[in-house]
């Protein structure tokens, strides 16, 4: 079982390799890649540095390019795939068709993992994508544990499942919410509540944020205000005032290690290429241990209290949740 | 140009299905999309139910599609998508690539339902010859963005083996999630919504802290808080897209098709209200208008 990082910058991928990551994710520096923020990602330069330092460790660069090519600029789409394999990239992450389709064409040999933004929660669409040749398949943090034990048992394409970090509650690549009130979403930008929209107010001691000027929360003085990620705001139904869609919380299914381990899931995936440096460090290290706890004894497997404690401490409002794995939250 | 009713995306109780579709079948409507998109658990009607209707509406003149499920999560969802596809009279609206899969295999054509992630000429091309016949323009594209689609070579030369077709009127489906948002509004667990969702046949409101209609809760689909309205964009349609979508309101909805059809060249445009927004179409946030 596999321990893929996130990485934004040259620091965030050696912190990964040094804590033990097993493979490295980053992106290019535009809007191929669905962390399309200011100051984050690789140019092709550092793209190359990036293929040598996790090579000469052994571990392996996964590129992800898996937003929807615009249909003015295909070129660039195709020009990330051309970059990413001359740097020496050992994976692409694709979701547009057409990209996974130029991949497969022009470098077969080249690993291709279908992307979670293009939404494959089934047998049938796996099926579909693996006429493009996609070895890997990253699941959507909309399915059960019981949803992903029964993919896992009828396709012969490896899984990969998001392990840690900020949750999507909506099957992702399927999520329009962000351009409703932004005109930008992570399927035409990269990017979901992008923060040039974000804005802070104080109004009557209450903290407001906003995001394109629609008010998303509002904060009293002791509570935490966290980034106005839209399906996390507090809105109304009936005058009930309630996190609607979701509490500002972060995925953690350390508990169900042993469950996914044997089920042969390929790969655990931690989010968060827009973190820090440090950030990365401090959750490679906990998931290293725990990976290599369940696979000495998957059977004897227990949650340490102190990798929960560092996992909460890094956590949106120092909360986690097994998110859709676990039938109650749905 | 022609128009359709895009499939019934809130819950409502057989009768009024039924009723909807006796309407539809003396309106003077073309297309005519059949099926549950949202939800496995709402089985007021079942495909038989569907079927029939199909077979009154056709008779009615109408063209009739079958729609299919969005988000398919179990095993029990994919067979029951098998039996739409294998209808054998019916073409089938694909909303996700499972669809497309199974209608692939049995060399029929299909079209592509507009949660199917197409935003570029070549993915559009790959699609058109796998068999697809008809393409619904993902909610989230502007009328350039589709302009920009549609000039390539690579689709002006193909232009007449496919349909374009625009979701046109109605709340915009715009998330759908493995969680119950309608459940969760009743303090619910999604295993024990009782089908909570057929309480609200236009779904739940959503607003902000200050009253601004942001969402619709619509079971385990978000729509747009605002109702798209494209009625007065229509002569810019003229060329571009061949059938104009209308979605299934519980109210108004055949008095929309008349309005939206008596628009076609601008000669009856509407002034827009404040719960209404074409925003998607003009390129700008899709809650503006413009």
């Amino acid at each position: 079982m596999e321990l893929l990082c996130p990485a934004g910058s040259i620091p965030a991928l050696k912190a990964a390799i040094e804590n033990g990551a097993d493979a490295v994710y980053v992106g290019l520096k535009d809007e191929t890649n669905a962390r399309h923020f200011a100051g984050l990602n690789l140019n092709q330069m550092k793209l190359a540095e990036a293929a040598d330092y996790v090579h000469k460790h052994g571990r392996k660069l996964h590129v992800a390019i898996n937003t929807f090519a615009h249909a003015n600029s295909w070129e660039k789409w195709r020009r990330a795939v051309d970059d990413a394999v001359l740097a020496g990239a050992d994976v692409l992450i694709i979701a547009d068709l057409a990209v996974l389709a130029y991949a497969a064409e022009r470098y077969p040999k080249v690993e291709r993992h279908l992307s979670v933004q293009a939404s494959a929660t089934n047998a049938g669409a796996i099926r579909f994508y693996q006429q493009f040749g996609v070895s890997r398949v990253v699941l959507p943090r909309v399915l059960s544990m019981q949803q992903v034990r029964a993919l896992a048992r009828t396709t012969d394409v490896e899984l990969e499942v998001f392990a840690f970090g900020s949750l999507c509650i909506m099957a992702e690549g399927r999520c329009y919410l962000s351009s409703y009130l932004t005109g930008e979403s992570p399927n035409t930008a990269g990017a979901c509540s992008p923060a040039a929209f974000v804005e802070w107010d104080e109004q009557d001691n209450k903290l407001e944020s906003r995001l394109n000027g629609v008010l998303i929360d509002r904060f009293g003085e002791n509570e935490k205000a966290g980034y106005p990620t839209l399906c996390k705001g507090r809105f109304s139904v009936d005058d009930e005032i309630y996190n609607v869609l979701e509490e500002p919380t972060s995925l953690n299914t350390l508990s169900l290690l042993p469950q996914l381990y044997k089920e042969g899931i390929a790969s655990l995936k931690i989010e968060g290429r827009q973190r820090s440096p440090a950030y990365v460090s401090q959750i490679t290290r906990v998931w290293r241990q725990a990976i290599d706890a369940v696979m000495t004894d998957p059977d004897a497997f227990e949650v340490e209290d102190n990798w929960n404690s560092v996992l909460a401490s890094l956590s949106e409002g120092s909360q986690t949740t097994l998110g859709a794995y676990h039938r109650k939250w749905k | 140009m022609k128009f359709s009713l895009g499939p019934i995306l809130y819950f409502w109780p057989k009768q009024q299905v039924f009723d909807f579709y006796q309407q539809a079948a003396e309106s003077d409507v073309d297309h005519v999309y059949l099926g549950e998109t949202v939800c496995s658990k709402r089985r007021e009607l079942k495909l038989d139910d569907y079927l029939a209707i199909a077979h009154m509406l056709r008779e009615a003149g109408k063209k009739v599609t079958l729609s299919t499920m969005t988000l398919l999560e179990a095993p029990a969802e994919l067979r029951e998508l098998g039996k739409y596809c294998d209808n054998g009279e019916f073409d089938v609206e694909a909303n996700d690539v499972s669809a497309i899969n199974l209608l692939q295999e049995q060399g029929l054509n299909f079209t592509a339902g507009p949660a199917i992630n197409i935003y570029n000429h070549q993915s559009l091309r790959r699609l058109i010859d796998m068999g697809m016949t008809r393409w619904v323009v993902p909610f989230e594209l502007s009328r350039d963005w589709l302009q920009d689609v549609l000039q390539h070579n690579l689709i002006d030369t193909v232009r007449d083996c496919f349909e374009v077709e625009v979701f046109s009127f109605g709340h915009i489906p715009l998330a759908w999630s493995g969680r119950c948002f309608t459940a969760r509004s009743e303090n619910r667990p999604k295993d024990q919504c009782e089908l909570c969702c057929i309480k609200y046949p236009e779904g739940r409101e959503v607003k902000s802290q200050e009253g601004q209609q942001v969402f619709v809760l619509n079971g385990i689909q978000t729509q747009s808080g605002t109702r798209y309205n494209l009625i007065n964009q229509l002569p810019g349609m003229n060329g571009l897209v061949d059938i104009v979508r209308i979605s299934p309101q519980p109210e108004g909805t055949f008095d929309w098709l008349q309005r939206f059809r008596s628009n076609i060249n601008g000669e009856h445009p509407v002034t827009l209200t404040s719960k209404e927004n074409n925003g998607y179409w003009l390129q700008l946030a899709g809650l503006a208008t413009g």
